[in-house]
C-alpha cells in the first residue's frame, strides 16, 4: 500500500525550510560581506560586529529594529508543523507566513537604504531615521528563499497544480528571479529616464533627452548626419536581411546540393560562438585599415591613395554580418532541414518544375526561420557593442552612445536610460513585427511519422550562384580568421612586419619561483577571472534554463504565457540595455552587486537563459510525455521523475547548454563592459581596453587565446557528449516502437 | 511471497471533465467497476475513453463529480498519491534503465527494502516469462517483450487498479492475439481490476467482463460482450461492435416479449424488447442473412469479394444496400444474381427508431 503523502504530519522539505529560515536569520550575516566568496567575517568580529552580525543579534543589540517583524514569518510555520496537509489551517500558516516574511523583506528593503529613509513620505510620517542599511547579505538571502518557499508550500498545500510543491517552487523561483533580475532592472532603469538633476521627476526631462536631435536627426537625407537612432535601426535591419540571405545560402548549400564539403560549412557554425565579436572588426582593420596588407597592397599597386573608407557604416556592416552570418546559418539550417521531403516530393509527383517546388512549396514553408534569423541578426547587430567601438569612426549608434553617457565624462545616467529605452523599443518592435508576420498559420511539417524522403536539389539556376556566394563568403571568412591569428604574431602590423611571439610572452608569461608559478603576464588576472565566472556561471545557466524549459513544457498553470513571455523576454533585450540597468538597478540596497563577481554571473545567467530554455524545451518536447506520466503512475512524485527520468535523459541538452553558457560567458563584451570592475576584470573588456590604447597586437593576440581555449572546450565537450549517444539511441528506439 | 491483488472497485460519480473553458471531454458519466473485473472502455477516437483512463489513474483531474477507488476518495490525489498503476499504449519504459531498474523503479517509492524490492521485481519478470532479460536495455527487446515488462513494471506495484491504455496497438497482429491472451490469464489468476482502454471491438470482445462504450464523452452502453453483441441498446453500438445492417422496418403487432415485423414486404418475429408498434429500426450481422433462403427479401447481388475464408457480398435491396458474408466459397453467387434473403432465427434485433 502506498504512503499518503496527503495524511502524513511529517514534512520534510517544510521543515529544511523552517531551519533554512531560522539558520539566516539567526546565524548569517544578514547583510553583504565584502566578497560573497571568502569567509573573513566568521574571525572578525562575528557575530557581534554590526557589519557581519546575523539579524537576530543586531535586533538584540538594538540596532535595525525594523527587521524584527521578519520573525513573525518564521515563528508561524511552526505552528503548522504536526498538522496534516489537507488541513485548510496548515496552507493558511504557510501562505501568511510566506506573504508576511516575503512582503515585509521586500518593504523594508525599499524603504530603508543607504542614506535611511528612501522616501521623504516614510521621513516625513516616522521621523529621522537616523540609521540605514546596506544590500542583502546571506542571511537576508536565505531567509527571503525560505518565505519564498513556505509560501509556495502554502499555495501548493491549498491544491494548486495538485498539490505539487516541487511544480510550484520552481515556479515561484523562476517567477521571482526573473521579477529580480530582468523586470526590475529594466523599471529601474525606465525611471531612471525621467530623473532630473536635482533627483526629482519629470516628463520635461526625459522628453528633451528623447527628442535630442542627437537622437532622431534626419541630417543624412541632406547631407549632414543622421541621428543614432537611425543609424542603428538602418545598420541592424541591413545586417538583418543580408545575414539572413547568407545564412540560407549556406543552409540551401549544405541540404540541397551535390557539394562535397559539408562538414567544413557546418564547422563555421561553431564560429560565432567562440569568437570575441569584435575579433572580426580587429581583423578587418588588420586587412583593409590604413595600413591594412589589402590597402597597402593596392595603394603599391594601383597609385591609389589609402582612404579611411572602412570607419564607419561599411566596417561595421562587414564586421557583423562575418559575425553573425553563422548564427543565421545556425537556425536556417535547422528550418531547411525540418521542411519535410514528403511536402517537396508530393509538389513534384504534382508536375510542378524543381524551381517551382522551390519557389511554392519549400521557401514558404521556411518563413519562420526566416523571420526567426532576421530577428536574430537584428537583435545582434543592435546590441553589439564591440565592432562599432572599433570600427566605428563617426558612425555613432545606441550601443556606443550609450556607453559614452555612462562611462564617459558626460556620466548621465538619465540619458543612457533614454537611449537603452530607444534600443530596447526597436528589439520588441522586431520581436513583436516577427509574432505579427508570421500570424497564426502553422507551418508544422513534422508529422511524427517516420519520413524517409530525400530533399531535392536545388535547380540549377539557382544552385550556380549560391554554390558561387557561399564559396567567395566561405573564403573572406577563412581570410579574416586567419588575419586574427597572423596579427598576433606580428611585431607591429603595417609597420614592423617581423614575426614574433613577444605578444604572447606580455599577456601570457609566467616564472617558476620558489613556492609555485609566478603568473607574470599582464592577461592572467582578467583570465582566470573569465574562467572563474563563466565556470559558476554556466551550470547556473543550464540549471535555471532547464527547470524554466519543464515547467514550460510539462507542466500547465494559470498565468504560463505571460511566464514564457517574461523568461524569453531577456532574449530581446539587447546586452547593452541589461549593463546599464543593472548598474542603475544593483548599486543600492537591497540588492546591491556592483563591482562585484556576483553581478556579472547575474548577467550572464539572464543573458544566456533563453538559450537553455530553447535547448530544453526542444530536447525535452522529444521526450514523450508518457515516460513521466508513467513515473507518476508508479509512484514517484515530481521531483523525483525530473531527476530520475528527464535529467538523465536530457543529458545532451544540459552538456549543451553548460557548453553555450560557458563559452558566451567568455565572449560576451555588451552587457560585460558595464559591469567590470577594478577586482574583477574580463578578458573581453580588457582587451577591449587594449584596443583603445592602439595595441592591437596584445589585444588580438589575446582574443586568439581565447578562441583556442574555447574550442578547446569544445571539443572537449563534443567529445563527453559523444559518449552519450547510447542514450540518443535508445530515446529514438523508443519513439519507433 | 508473491504477487497478490489488492483489487478495489472503481466508482465514478457525475464525473465531468472539460479541459480549457469549453471542450467537454468526459460529459457526467456515472460507473462502477467491479473489484477483480476487467472492464474495457471502448469507443472512436474522441469519446472520452483515455481521459475516462487518465482521470483513474490521476493523469488528469476531474472537473466536476468524484471518483472513488476502494472505499477512498481519489477525486483530488494526483497520481503519485493514488493506488494505480497503469501501462502506457507507449509503454514508456525508461530508456537508461535496464529491465530490472524499471521494474523495480515504482517499488522504490512504496517503502520496500532492496533486498524485497529485488525479489518482488524478478517475481513479476518471473510471471510474464522475462527472467533471463533483467539486464538488457529496453532498446535491446522485441515490442512484445517491452510490453511485457511495461506489465510486470505495473503488476510489482499491486495496484488497486492496473489500467491498460491501447496496449496492443503497437504490436503486430499476431502477437496481439497472443498478448491479449496472457494480459486476461494473468488478471484472472491474479484476480486483479483493471480497466482497458481499446477502440479495437474484437480485443474488447475477447479479454473484457464488462465493456463500456462510449460516443461522445458519454457512455453509450454498458454490458457484457454477449449483452452488446446480441442486444445492443441503439444504432451506435449496433454498429461500433461488430458490423450491422441497419434495416428500416415496421412493427406490425406485439405479442406478449414477442414482436411482428415487416421488412420490406417480408415477415419476421422477434422480441420486441419493449418497442410498440411503428416505424423501428432492424440491426442484423452480416452473418446473419441467409442467402438463397426459401422465403425472405429480393436482393441482387451487387459485388461479390473473395477473402480467403468466406465470401463477402454487396447486396442491393429495396431499402438500400447490405452486407453480407458467406461460408461458401466453394459455390459462389454471381454479380446480379437476383436471390431472395432471409433473417437468422436468432440474432436480428430491433432497434428504436432515430437514435444515434
Amino acid at each position: 500500500m502506498r504512503p499518503l503523502v496527503s495524511e502524513r504530519t511529517a514534512h520534510p522539505v517544510l521543515i529544511f525550510w523552517i531551519i533554512a529560515g531560522w539558520v539566516g536569520f539567526f546565524l548569517l550575516p544578514w547583510y553583504g560581506v565584502e566578497d560573497f566568496f571568502t569567509f573573513e567575517w566568521l574571525i572578525d568580529g562575528y557575530p557581534f560586529d554590526t557589519d557581519y552580525a546575523p539579524a537576530a543579534f543586531l535586533i538584540g543589540q538594538g540596532e535595525k529594529l525594523w527587521l524584527a517583524p521578519a520573525l513573525l514569518g518564521l515563528l508561524l510555520p511552526l505552528l503548522a508543523l504536526g498538522r496534516r496537509r489537507t488541513e485548510p489551517l496548515y496552507a493558511k500558516l504557510l501562505i501568511l507566513s510566506g506573504t508576511v516574511g516575503f512582503g515585509w523583506m521586500i518593504l523594508q528593503g525599499f524603504t530603508i537604504g543607504i542614506r535611511g529613509w528612501n522616501f521623504d513620505w516614510a521621513r516625513a510620517m516616522f521621523g529621522d531615521l537616523g540609521d540605514r542599511q546596506f544590500g542583502m547579505g546571506y542571511g537576508a538571502l536565505i531567509c527571503a528563499s525560505a518565505f519564498l518557499f513556505l509560501l509556495t508550500q502554502g499555495i501548493a498545500a491549498r491544491g494548486a497544480i495538485n498539490g505539487d510543491v516541487f511544480v510550484l517552487s520552481a515556479i515561484g523561483g523562476v517567477i521571482v528571479i526573473v521579477t529580480a533580475f530582468v523586470f526590475f532592472p529594466i523599471a529601474k532603469m525606465l525611471t531612471a529616464a525621467f530623473i532630473t538633476e536635482d533627483g526629482g521627476y519629470s516628463a520635461g526631462v526625459f522628453a528633451s533627452k528623447f527628442f535630442d536631435d542627437r537622437l532622431w536627426g534626419l541630417g543624412c537625407l541632406s547631407g549632414g548626419r543622421c541621428g543614432v537612432a537611425w543609424n542603428s535601426l538602418f545598420l541592424a535591419v541591413l545586417v538583418g536581411l543580408i545575414t539572413t540571405v547568407l545564412g540560407l545560402i549556406f543552409a540551401l548549400v549544405v541540404t540541397r546540393s551535390g557539394f562535397r564539403f559539408k562538414k567544413g560549412l557546418r564547422a563555421l557554425t561553431v564560429l560565432p560562438i567562440i569568437t570575441p565579436p569584435f575579433v572580426i572588426g580587429l581583423a578587418l582593420i588588420l586587412l583593409f585599415g590604413l595600413s591594412g596588407s589589402v590597402t597597402v597592397f593596392f595603394a603599391d599597386v594601383f597609385g591609389v591613395q589609402p582612404t579611411r573608407w572602412l570607419y564607419g557604416l561599411p566596417g561595421i556592416l562587414i564586421a557583423q554580418t562575418l559575425a553573425f552570418t553563422p548564427i543565421a546559418f545556425l537556425v536556417l539550417i535547422g528550418v531547411v532541414e525540418g521542411v519535410s521531403p514528403s511536402m517537396e516530393e508530393a509538389a513534384q509527383t504534382l508536375r510542378a518544375s524543381k524551381w517551382q517546388v522551390f519557389k511554392t512549396v519549400s521557401l514558404p514553408l521556411m518563413r519562420p526561420g526566416l523571420a526567426n534569423a532576421f530577428l536574430l541578426g537584428f537583435i545582434e547587430s543592435m546590441a553589439d557593442f564591440g565592432n562599432p567601438l572599433v570600427l566605428g569612426g563617426n558612425y555613432d549608434v545606441l550601443s556606443t552612445e550609450i556607453f559614452f553617457a555612462i562611462v564617459g565624462a558626460q556620466y548621465d545616467q538619465g540619458k543612457a536610460a533614454v537611449l537603452a529605452m530607444v534600443l530596447l523599443f526597436f528589439t520588441l518592435g522586431a520581436f513583436y513585427a516577427q509574432r505579427f508576420w508570421l500570424g497564426k498559420k502553422s507551418y508544422t511539417t513534422v508529422s511524427g511519422k517516420g519520413d524517409s524522403g530525400v530533399h531535392p536539389h536545388m535547380p540549377r539556376a539557382l544552385s550556380l550562384p549560391v554554390l558561387a556566394i557561399a564559396m567567395i563568403w566561405a573564403g573572406f571568412t577563412a581570410v579574416v580568421y586567419a588575419m586574427i591569428f597572423y596579427g598576433s604574431v606580428v611585431e607591429l602590423w603595417g609597420v614592423n612586419n617581423n614575426l614574433t611571439f613577444k605578444h604572447y610572452v606580455t599577456a601570457f608569461s609566467f616564472r617558476l619561483e620558489e613556492g609555485g608559478i609566478r603568473w607574470s603576464g599582464a592577461a592572467w588576472d582578467s583570465f582566470w577571472t573569465t574562467l572563474k565566472i563563466a565556470a559558476i556561471a554556466a551550470p547556473l545557466t543550464a540549471i535555471v534554463g532547464l527547470i524554466t524549459a519543464y515547467l514550460l513544457t510539462r507542466q500547465s498553470f494559470a498565468g504560463k504565457n505571460a511566464f514564457e513571455f517574461g523568461t524569453m523576454l531577456s532574449f530581446a533585450i539587447p546586452g547593452t540595455v541589461i549593463g546599464v540597468s543593472y548598474i542603475l538597478a544593483f548599486n543600492v540596497p537591497p540588492i546591491e552587486i556592483t563591482g562585484t563577481g556576483i553581478i556579472l554571473v547575474v548577467s550572464f545567467i539572464f543573458r544566456n537563459m533563453p538559450v537553455g530554455v530553447r535547448a530544453g524545451i526542444a530536447s525535452m518536447s522529444q521526450l514523450d510525455k508518457s515516460l513521466d506520466e508513467s513515473s507518476l503512475t508508479l509512484g514517484a512524485n515530481s521531483w523525483q521523475t525530473f531527476r530520475r527520468i528527464i535529467l538523465p535523459l536530457l543529458r545532451p541538452a544540459i552538456l549543451a547548454a553548460l557548453v553555450y553558457s560557458f563559452v558566451r560567458a567568455m565572449t560576451a563584451i555588451s552587457a560585460v563592459i558595464f559591469l567590470v570592475s577594478a577586482e574583477y576584470d574580463m578578458a573581453t573588456s580588457y582587451i577591449i581596453g587594449r584596443v583603445e590604447n592602439n595595441d592591437y597586437g596584445l589585444a588580438i593576440a589575446y582574443s586568439t587565446t581565447l578562441i583556442f581555449v574555447m574550442l578547446t572546450v569544445v571539443a572537449v565537450m563534443q567529445l563527453i557528449v559523444g559518449r552519450t549517444e547510447i542514450g540518443r539511441r535508445m530515446t529514438q528506439s523508443r519513439t519507433n516502437v | 511471497m508473491s504477487i497478490n491483488s489488492k483489487a478495489a472497485p472503481v466508482r465514478f460519480r457525475n464525473v465531468t471533465k472539460v479541459y480549457g473553458t469549453d471542450v467537454v471531454a468526459v460529459d457526467n458519466i456515472d460507473m462502477e467497476i467491479e473489484a477483480g473485473k476487467l472492464v474495457t472502455l471502448l469507443g472512436p477516437s474522441g469519446c472520452g475513453k483515455t481521459t475516462t483512463l487518465r482521470m483513474i489513474a490521476g493523469l488528469e483531474m476531474a472537473t466536476k463529480g468524484s471518483i472513488h477507488i476502494g472505499d477512498r476518495d481519489v477525486t483530488l490525489l494526483p497520481a503519485t498519491d493514488r493506488d494505480v498503476s497503469m501501462v502506457f499504449q507507449s509503454y514508456a519504459l525508461f530508456p537508461h534503465m535496464t529491465v530490472m531498474e524499471n521494474v523495480s523503479y515504482g517499488l522504490g517509492f512504496s517503502g520496500f527494502d532492496k533486498s524485497e524490492t529485488r525479489d518482488r521485481a524478478a517475481q513479476g519478470l518471473d510471471l510474464v516469462g522475462l527472467k533471463e532479460y533483467e539486464d538488457r536495455l529496453p532498446s535491446e527487446l522485441s515490442g512484445g517483450q517491452q510490453q511485457r515488462v511495461a506489465v510486470a513494471r505495473a503488476l510489482v506495484l499491486e495496484p488497486q487498479v492496473l489500467l491498460f491504455d491501447e496496449p496492443l496497438s503497437n504490436l503486430d497482429a499476431k502477437l496481439r492475439r497472443q498478448v491479449r491472451e496472457e494480459i486476461r490469464e494473468i488478471q484472472q489468476n491474479l484476480g486483479l481490476t483493471v480497466v482497458y482502454v481499446t477502440h479495437d471491438q474484437e480485443e474488447a470482445l475477447a479479454v473484457s467482463d464488462e465493456i463500456v462504450v462510449m460516443r461522445n464523452a458519454g457512455i453509450a452502453q454498458i454490458g457484457s460482450p454477449r449483452d452488446l453483441y446480441d442486444a445492443p441498446a441503439d444504432r451506435f453500438v449496433a454498429d461500433f461492435i461488430g458490423e450491422a445492417n441497419i434495416i428500416p422496418c415496421q412493427i406490425t403487432s406485439i405479442d406478449g416479449d414477442m414482436a411482428l415485423i415487416d421488412v420490406d414486404g417480408f415477415p419476421h418475429t422477434l422480441p420486441a424488447r419493449g418497442m410498440t408498434v411503428g416505424s423501428a429500426s432492424l440491426a442484423v450481422r452480416p452473418t446473419r442473412l441467409m442467402l438463397n433462403a426459401q422465403t425472405g427479401m429480393n436482393m441482387r447481388v451487387r459485388k461479390a469479394t473473395y477473402v480467403g475464408s468466406r465470401m463477402e457480398y454487396t447486396l442491393k435491396a429495396g431499402f438500400g444496400e447490405v452486407f453480407a458474408v458467406s461460408e461458401n466459397v466453394d459455390a459462389p453467387l454471381q454479380v446480379d444474381a437476383q436471390i431472395t434473403v432471409g433473417l437468422d432465427k436468432n440474432g436480428p434485433v430491433l432497434l428504436p427508431e432515430d437514435h444515434g
